[in-house]
């Protein structure tokens, strides 16, 4: 039986604050489950035309699927909200582009008629679960040279973007990062985030507090002051704490409907999906993936990169940005389509949360500007790879 | 010395978007949930602090406990530590004091109970003006008449003003005297003790929430005044319940009926001193310093399983029951309940295993219906049982226990029965009230396998379990006894074998008193008024007619057996059974049958006794048994004496079981020359 894709719209998304991945971070001593919890409680509160036994399926992503991470987070996770026991869910990992992935999946759910709510989003307790937690690479990876060990290092691959790309200099990546942070502290003064981000009631050791501040924005941070920032990954490097994205804990989400459901129930929704794509790129530069994935869903939606009116780009790293900039001849650093709220580097990366931050950024740019027409959200994903979801604006 | 965790104050701030700057303060005692928070010297302390320090542009406050324990109360180890009236007087005033500083605080005050909340932990959210709720909150209670304390830390004053007379007896007074009883979060709200009712899911956003929409004036709180017109009738009416509990044993429960129709009158301030000279008396009493004791004995001592080798037990992974009548049947479903392990349940007649199975199968079905269990669970419990007329069903039993009619002679043939088909380790268990373990196992192939496991009546109900070991007992068998008992939830006493194990052993001491006297000028009700004022659970007379005239016969004759010179069987006691009669009393009143008393023959040459005299005759009877079952081994230390009475036969906490009240009045030195444990004695215990 032949059947017409549905519209599919993102109706609201949302995240807690990112917190520093430290013994002292606001939510050191908070489940990510419970993150995962709030933030689906939060959609469905916000958004209260929709039954919580409508909601056809939980996806959540985690890049470590342990512990309070793991148990099928996206069934747990629906089980501990309170949703009925009928609300099926499930956990994808995509590492950083976990959450769109899921989002993603989503998208394809609801386009092809299988689905017409949607919960999707990430989560990652990097405090909990250090980046690498439990994994146990393949000896042929390096005895083979599969691929060379530094693909396995975060940090590495952003230090062999720099030797791939000499004219992409330290002082550029410093500039870049003071910029994402100015950006992003004009927008949280602006209260741009003010109902983007969840506060959560949080346990610690001074007792109860309130998480309702992102920790790793450094609004006062300047080129100057980055000069003596010590280089993690190597001696001579140029990549730091200060123009990389940080550890980070936090959980972020999107509530999808088909355009059947909008009408309804009689939702608003912010964004209409376009279009998706992945592609892969060699594991020790991951930082160019979202090239070749925007390149992808460009053309597999049949748009020129032109048509964006904004780009929420993840900030891993911001060499990967200079390199993004450059593929797509964009107007330098200070380009007002890109990460035009700031980015990773001010708010943090906790990893596989970040696409569904990206999506919820861009809704608020949308909003901010409502002439603007198209925009995308992507993110480098760890051994090799980017992701690309285009989103056209429709909130009036 | 056990550590102490002094319970903080911690206080944060929160910018909130509409209501302005809040602040959360947490009780913290930086244990676990398994350690909660109460509160001492340190915590009031504490509390101060945070006060003097608190910012002074907050808009609200919201007072709140750690993970899952709001606050469980006073510390009660400390009352040992109180040594002057003076003090104790100062504890309260202190406490009023710290806790009216919230009171005073000039801004909306909310109180979020999110977990187990007692006595000053309820107290302090009194102070407060609003309260949220936990629905995740499963343990509420003002337990202080329970102890022989009262609610003095504004408890007796503000309850009634806020919910009114009638709830506050109930939580003050009738809940507690009801074997303690604790409600939850939800019942709590229904009283009127919350404001709003939250999930624990977001219990702690919510209630910001709500204190913002008070602050905003978004939401108003607008609460029934309490209705003192029938305050008097109310108390009356309470006064009689306290009396039917306890009748004149017990002193807190009066003390807090008078500061409750107080409540009525008084200022707050008036009331709070009354409080506080209430505390003086009452800390200082003798009822608190036991019921510290009895609570350690229970909440502590008894969770230790004192007396169980720590020797790795057996894994029971199928059961026997050797019987089905009707304590077997108890006991059976017991087992199965707990333990859901396949259980082979024997018995001579299919008669009376078609009957055993209609009850467990009942029991099951009862379960369901109260939502206990899922039906399906259920069915699957019924299938693991297998009732049958065969001994050799037995076989890969790890556990057997029997039921039998009290007779050496069958109890011995049905064990070496079942001997024949169970492995050599596995456990066999009698639940004999009278009989010697070391007799009943000694044809046995493998007589260190045999334990008592002597269940009190009626088992869903009294939590206490005497293990007895017989000559030859196995530590392995008394471990797993232990484990046993654990996971059917039941408190050990472990002991050696003898007449009587013990808590019969003093039950049929104080009746072979008490029938004496009766066999003289003084009736049955004399003496159950007399014994039922020291705030004993049940009248001798009464309890007779529970147990039943011949079975307290038959079990009165195996004590005069072993100990002729301490217990006799009166002819008169002969006669009520011979009559067939089911007490003394025509049943349901304490009206005696007209034929008992025609029957009874009074000895009137014997002095008529008072009622202290009664009282007397009866705890130094206590005394000397009690002091002979330790000089004699039996138990290690009057403290098991003492749990074995609380648990087993309902024996209240402000006695301290017996030991403690038999010290603090003197008689154990008077009977035995000795307390049970000297004053140091007893504190070196409590702080151990």
């Amino acid at each position: 039986m032949a059947r017409e894709l549905q519209d599919v719209h993102l109706i609201d998304a949302c995240r807690t604050a990112f917190g520093k991945s430290r013994p002292d971070g606001i939510f050191a001593m908070t489940r990510a489950d419970d993150m995962v919890v709030k933030v689906i409680r939060a959609l469905l509160k916000r958004n209260p035309q929709i039954e919580p036994a409508m909601v056809d399926d939980n996806i959540w992503a985690a890049t470590t699927q342990w512990g309070d991470q793991g148990l099928t987070l996206g069934r747990a996770s629906a089980i501990l909200a309170g949703l009925p026991v009928s609300v099926p869910g499930y956990s994808v990992d995509r590492m950083c582009a976990g959450a769109l992935t899921a989002i993603n999946n989503a998208i394809s759910d609801i386009a092809c008629g299988m689905a017409d709510i949607v919960i999707a989003g990430g989560v990652e307790h990097m405090f909990r679960h250090p980046m690498g937690q439990g994994a146990d690479p393949n000896p042929r990876f390096v005895s083979e040279k599969i691929v060379d060990p530094t693909a396995l290092n975060m940090g590495m691959t952003a230090e062999n973007l720099h030797d791939m790309y000499p004219h992409l200099t330290r002082e550029m990546a410093d500039e870049y990062a003071v910029h994402s942070q100015r950006k992003a502290k004009d927008a949280l003064d602006a209260g741009y985030f003010d109902d983007v981000i969840i506060p959560m009631t949080v346990w610690t050791a001074e007792g109860w507090k309130i998480a309702d501040k992102d920790e790793q924005p450094r609004p006062d941070a300047t080129v100057e002051g980055m000069k003596g920032l010590r280089l993690p990954f190597r001696k001579g490097g140029r990549v730091h704490a200060g123009n990389s994205s940080g550890l980070n804990d936090g959980a972020a989400g999107c509530l999808l409907a088909s355009g059947k459901a909008v009408e309804k129930l009689g939702l608003k929704p912010k964004m209409r999906a376009v279009g998706y794509a992945y592609a892969g790129v060699r594991p020790e530069v991951m930082g160019l993936g979202p090239i070749p994935a925007t390149k992808k869903v460009l053309e597999k939606t049949g748009m020129q990169f032109d048509d964006l009116d904004f780009i929420e780009l993840n900030e891993a790293f911001a060499v990967q940005c200079l390199a993004y900039i450059e593929a797509f001849n964009m107007n330098g650093i200070y380009d007002k389509r890109l990460n035009a709220l700031g980015g990773a580097i001010a708010f943090g990366h906790p990893l596989a949360s970040s696409g569904a931050r990206l999506v919820a950024h861009l809704a608020k740019v949308f909003e901010l500007n409502p002439s603007a027409k198209y925009g995308i959200t992507t993110l480098c994903v760890g051994f090799g790879m980017g992701a690309a979801t285009v989103w056209e604006n429709v909130g009036k | 010395m056990a550590e102490e965790l002094i319970t903080q104050f911690k206080v944060n701030y929160f910018e909130h978007p509409r209501a302005g700057k809040l602040a959360i303060m947490t009780m913290d005692n930086g244990a676990d949930y398994k350690k909660p928070n109460t509160f001492g010297a340190g915590a009031l302390a504490s509390l101060n602090q945070a006060m003097d320090n608190l910012d002074s542009d907050i808009k609200g406050l919201m007072l709140t406990g750690k993970q899952f324990i709001f606050c469980v109360g006073a510390n009660l180890m400390e009352v040992p530590d109180i040594k002057t009236r003076e003090e104790a007087v100062e504890t309260g005033r202190t406490g009023h004091a710290a806790f009216k500083r919230i009171m005073d605080l000039g801004v909306p005050t909310l109180a979020a109970i999110n977990g187990a909340t007692m006595g000053g932990g309820l107290e302090i959210a009194l102070y407060c003006d609003y309260r949220t709720i936990s629905t995740g909150v499963t343990a509420l209670a003002l337990p202080e008449c329970f102890l022989g304390l009262v609610p003095g830390w504004g408890g007796t004053q503000l309850v009634p003003r806020l919910i009114g007379p009638e709830k506050a007896l109930e939580l003050i007074v009738r809940n507690p005297l009801q074997n303690n009883r604790m409600i939850n979060g939800k019942k709590a709200f229904e009283m009127g003790l919350g404001d709003r009712l939250f999930e624990p899911v977001e219990f702690f956003d919510e209630s910001i929430e709500f204190l913002a929409d008070i602050i905003t004036g978004e939401v108003k709180i607008e609460r029934e005044k309490p209705d003192f017109s029938n305050i008097d009738s109310l108390i009356e009416e309470a006064r009689k319940f306290v009396y039917g509990r306890v009748h004149n044993g017990a002193i807190a429960p009066y003390r807090a009926l008078d500061l409750i129709k107080g409540a009525s009158e008084w200022s707050l301030d008036e009331g709070f001193e009354q409080e506080n000279q209430a505390l003086g008396d009452l800390i200082m009493s003798n009822q608190l310093r036991a019921s510290v004791y009895a609570f350690d004995l229970t909440q502590r001592r008894a969770k230790q399983q004192v007396g169980i080798p720590e020797v790795p037990p057996l894994s029971i992974n199928k059961v026997g029951i050797i019987g089905a009548g009707l304590m077997a049947s108890q006991l059976g479903f017991l087992f199965l309940h707990r333990l859901e392990v396949p259980m082979v349940m024997k018995d001579i007649s299919q008669e009376v295993l078609d009957r055993a199975k209609t009850y467990i199968d009942g029991q099951l079905d009862a379960q369901v219906q109260r939502g206990r269990i899922e039906e399906p669970k259920a069915n699957f419990l019924k299938g693991l049982v297998k009732y049958t007329l065969e001994d050799s069903d037995f076989e890969g039993c790890d556990f057997v226990l029997e039921a039998v009619f009290e007779d050496m002679g069958i109890k011995k043939k049905v064990f070496a029965a079942a001997e024949e088909y169970i492995s050599d380790t596995a456990i066999l268990a009698t639940n004999t009230s009278s009989l010697s373990i070391t007799e009943m196992a000694s044809e046995l192939k493998h007589p260190e396998r045999v334990i008592g496991f002597h269940f009190f009546n009626p088992v869903a109900v009294l939590p206490l379990l005497e293990v007895i070991k017989g000559e030859k007992t196995n530590d392995i068998t008394v471990a797993t006894a232990g484990a046993v008992a654990k996971k059917i939830r039941k408190t050990t006493v472990v002991m050696k074998d003898a007449p009587g194990f013990l808590v019969n052993r003093l039950l049929l001491r104080t009746m072979s008193v008490c029938s004496e006297i009766v066999d003289g000028p003084n009736t049955p009700q004399e003496v159950d008024e007399a014994i039922l004022d020291l705030g004993l659970p049940m009248a001798p007379f009464d309890l007779l007619a529970l147990v039943g005239p011949a079975v307290a016969l038959h079990a009165t004759e195996t004590m005069v057996a072993a100990f002729p010179d301490r217990y006799s069987v009166s002819e008169n006691m002969k006669k009520l059974v011979e009559m067939k009669k089911p007490g003394v009393y025509i049943p349901g009143t304490k009206e005696i049958d007209p034929e008992v008393a025609a029957a009874w023959e009074k000895d009137e040459s014997k002095p008529k006794l008072s009622a202290d005299e009664i009282r007397q005759r009866f705890l130094e009877a206590l005394a000397d048994e009690a002091r002979r079952i330790l000089d004699d081994g039996i138990i290690a230390e009057p403290q098991d004496i003492d749990t074995a009475m609380i648990m087993g036969a309902g024996y209240p906490f402000f006695m301290g079981g017996i030991t403690r009240y038999l010290d603090q009045k003197g008689i154990s030195e008077k009977v035995c020359g000795r307390k049970f444990l000297t004053d140091e004695e007893l504190v070196a215990y409590l702080k151990r």
